[in-house]
């Protein structure tokens, strides 16, 4: 088999997609940056933004009663929900950008924001 | 002799020709989708060597031809016709194609199939996953499959072009050749 099949711009096009595609792993999986911001939501609303790095606790109310959200060190978690099957406080803390946890019958969430207010890139 | 009147009569020479690279792409997509697959999503895409073929032999429109029917073909074949699967597959192949035919305007000195193969398959991923974003799962998480999906199809493409350019090279019978 001749190894002259292809020519010197496949290999300049093969190595920029080779790189773009290190890059994309290295920006999107290694290196994700550090949530800021929590997004508190009920009914859907976005009712409070609130900064990571100061601790405290906040109560949303939905139909089924109150979500107890907290925040601590940096992250911030469901700490006590009404709903049934209890899926968002076991996601536990939450700590990278746009990471959610989703109380779907008590209609409340929260999500994490990163520093630049978008977490990811758009091609 | 038995004399088979199977093709119709107004079908040119060229119809059938389109009709039957689209039937080797569809048999190749047949047999890629009995090979297990480690994640959903991830496959070789070797009938993206006809459409190839076809590029190169018969030019863009014939391409798209090829490709379109085979991605129709397989929708109703495997049952996935107008399936999310389906709208993305169709997706990435018009993502492939748009590119293609930019990608075949290259200078043909420095640049070979291989070039071709290996943006077609970026530009397949880019339509599917805009799609995604834009309509299955309207969440910026969904750029976290980028780079397992941009690896493969990297990979992906590039063994389909060295495949096709060796199956040009070695077997001139596989080249379609262009009517008058």
């Amino acid at each position: 088999m001749r190894l002259a099949l292809f020519k010197a711009g496949d290999l300049l096009i093969a190595t920029l997609l080779a790189a773009s595609c290190f890059g994309s792993f290295y920006f999107l999986w290694y290196q994700r940056g550090q949530a800021s911001h929590v997004l508190l939501y009920q009914h859907g609303q976005l009712v409070k933004r609130w900064p990571l790095r100061l601790d405290s606790q906040f109560a949303l109310h939905g139909p089924l009663g109150a979500t107890l959200v907290e925040i601590r060190q940096g992250r911030a978690r469901i700490a006590a929900d009404p709903s049934p099957r209890q899926y968002c406080v076991q996601q536990g803390w939450l700590s990278r950008p746009g990471s959610t946890a989703l109380c779907l019958p008590n209609r409340t969430a929260i999500t994490l924001e990163g520093d630049s207010g978008h977490d990811s890139l758009a091609f | 002799m038995t004399h088979w009147r199977s093709d119709p009569p107004h079908a040119t020479a060229h119809d059938l020709q389109l009709a039957r690279l689209a039937a080797i792409g569809l048999a190749l997509s047949l047999l890629e989708s009995a090979i297990p697959s480690p994640l959903p999503g991830i496959k070789p895409g070797l009938a993206n060597i006809v459409t190839l073929i076809a590029l190169h032999q018969l030019g863009w429109r014939a391409a798209a031809w090829v490709s379109l029917l085979r991605i129709v073909g397989a929708g109703v074949l495997l049952g996935s016709l107008f399936t999310p699967g389906f709208w993305l597959s169709l997706a990435g192949g018009t993502g492939s194609l748009l590119m293609l035919g930019l990608a075949s305007r290259l200078p043909v000195r420095y640049f070979s199939l291989l070039s071709h193969s290996m943006l077609a398959g970026m530009a397949h991923l880019a339509g599917q996953l805009l799609l995604a974003r834009l309509w299955l799962i309207p969440h910026d998480g969904v750029w976290q499959l980028l780079p397992p999906l941009m690896l493969s199809s990297l990979l992906a493409s590039m063994a389909t072009g060295l495949l096709t350019l060796t199956l040009l090279e070695q077997h001139p019978s596989c080249q379609a050749k262009p009517l008058p």
